[in-house]
């Protein structure tokens, strides 16, 4: 059942993200950001931890969970530490993707060559 | 618009060079040289496109039997920036050089003002070429291929090949009778993956200037051949020509539809980019004239003069094409 609700998930917000591709002239750029403030402001009321707990990974791969994260982060250090938290808080959760996204590509880049 | 006609130009020798895409298309047998990886044995993409042009030129002086020292003038464009391609390669030859840029109509426009050199000023010979490659042009007007974003079904690929053509005063079978400057038109379309249906209008345009000035009909060439429209372009332009009743019957095609098989190869809607227009003319439709089968013959290049910073500022898409004539001569 997991499997299946990863699936819907992730692919209900991939069809998404096609259709708006496919029928405006949004680049990819445009939807990616788009996709990053709505995984933020769906933080809200803690939807987004909903949406996760019933789709696991199917919700936590998308660049939706990422919108997540910073919300996510920034709020608890607000909640620590008042509003400085915000700031300093934003990037807890999300530092190793982008940590890991840079040490790749950087391997990446090393050992291969673009073919076209 | 004007026409420029020509009494005393024709083409000499001329020469392709392409890279893996085009050697699977239907014309892969008429170029003089293909090569299998697009890099062409080179480090960078932008060094491959070079060795395209100088393979071209190369081969077409080799054709003519000249050397550089017999050529008055360079003539040549590409797509990158500062015309990396074309200056980097001239940077070699020992010769006076114009760079000129004219996006996809590029070709056009270097053959067409070779061709008012060598009518006004010049005595020799003449060589103009032009160059594109998929990975650079992409890189360039797009996204870098390597960042893998997803083409809509209306983008254009851009050819990776150069050629070029040595003009001279010595009559041959094949005159370059009139060059049509084209002016720029710009029906205020935007979107930068659809560069065939920006295009169109200013292929309609030039057609249409170039007809009344030399005071011709469609029915009088037998080939009419646009440069880079795709395949939406190209039915837009049939569209526009059919509504003003003009008789088309088989008479027209697009570079861009010739130098691929788009029904097996992955080209979206067709070829583009200034090699597309050049290879298809210097290999297919001129082997048609210097055969007598085709005795009048129309090539309009059609070029978006897009820039990829004002596209951003949300501006449209200006466009121009220009239209060389090729005329049959008998030699006998």
């Amino acid at each position: 059942m997991i499997y299946l609700n990863a699936f819907l998930v992730c692919g209900t917000l991939s069809l998404m993200g096609q259709l708006i591709y496919d029928n405006t002239k949004l680049t990819p750029g445009h939807i990616t950001s788009i996709f990053v403030v709505l995984g933020a402001f769906l933080d809200l009321f803690h939807i987004y931890d909903m949406i996760l707990n019933f789709g696991g990974m199917g919700a936590s791969i998308p660049i939706t969970s990422f919108g997540h994260s910073l919300m996510h982060a920034a709020m608890e250090k607000v909640q620590d530490i008042g509003f400085l938290g915000l700031a300093i808080g934003m990037f807890d959760m999300v530092a190793p993707g982008i940590s890991a996204a840079i040490f790749f590509a950087f391997l990446t880049a090393m050992i291969f060559k673009a073919k076209s | 618009m004007k026409t420029v006609l020509f009494n005393n130009v024709y083409v000499k020798a001329r020469a392709t060079a392409v890279g893996p895409m085009e050697k699977e298309g239907p014309l892969a047998a008429l170029f003089d040289k293909t090569y299998d990886d697009l890099y062409c044995s080179e480090t960078t993409f932008e060094k491959a496109e070079r060795i395209l042009v100088s393979d071209a030129c190369d081969i077409a002086l080799r054709k003519a039997k000249l050397k550089v020292n017999d050529l008055d003038l360079v003539i040549g464009g590409d797509l990158i920036n500062q015309l990396t391609s074309s200056h980097y390669f001239a940077r070699d030859l020992d010769c006076s050089f114009i760079g000129m840029y004219g996006a996809c109509s590029t070709s056009s426009l270097v053959i067409g003002q070779g061709a008012l050199w060598l009518e006004h000023a010049l005595d020799k010979n003449v060589m103009c070429f032009t160059s594109s490659h998929n990975a650079t042009a992409e890189r360039q007007f797009r996204y870098p291929n390597e960042y893998g974003v997803q083409k809509k079904e209306c983008t254009t690929y851009t050819v990776t090949g150069a050629g070029a053509c040595i003009l001279t005063k010595e009559p041959t079978a094949i005159k370059v009778s009139a060059f049509s400057v084209g002016q720029i038109i710009d029906w205020d379309q935007s979107d930068v993956n659809d560069m065939g249906k920006a295009m169109a209008p200013a292929a309609y345009e030039t057609l249409c200037a170039h007809l009344k000035n030399r005071n011709l009909k469609i029915e009088d060439y037998d080939a009419i051949v646009t440069g880079d429209l795709s395949k939406i372009g190209f039915s837009f332009l049939c569209d526009m020509l059919l509504e003003k009743e003009m008789v088309i019957d088989n008479r027209l095609n697009d570079c861009g539809l010739m130098i691929y098989d788009l029904n097996e190869q992955n080209v979206f809607a067709g070829g583009s980019g200034c090699a597309c227009s050049m290879c298809v003319s210097m290999s297919k439709l001129l082997n048609e004239v210097e055969q007598g089968k085709y005795k009048r013959l129309l090539v309009i290049a059609t070029g978006a003069l897009l820039s990829t910073v004002a596209t951003q500022q949300k501006e449209s898409i200006p466009c121009i094409a220009h239209a060389i004539e090729y005329e049959w001569r008998n030699m006998e």
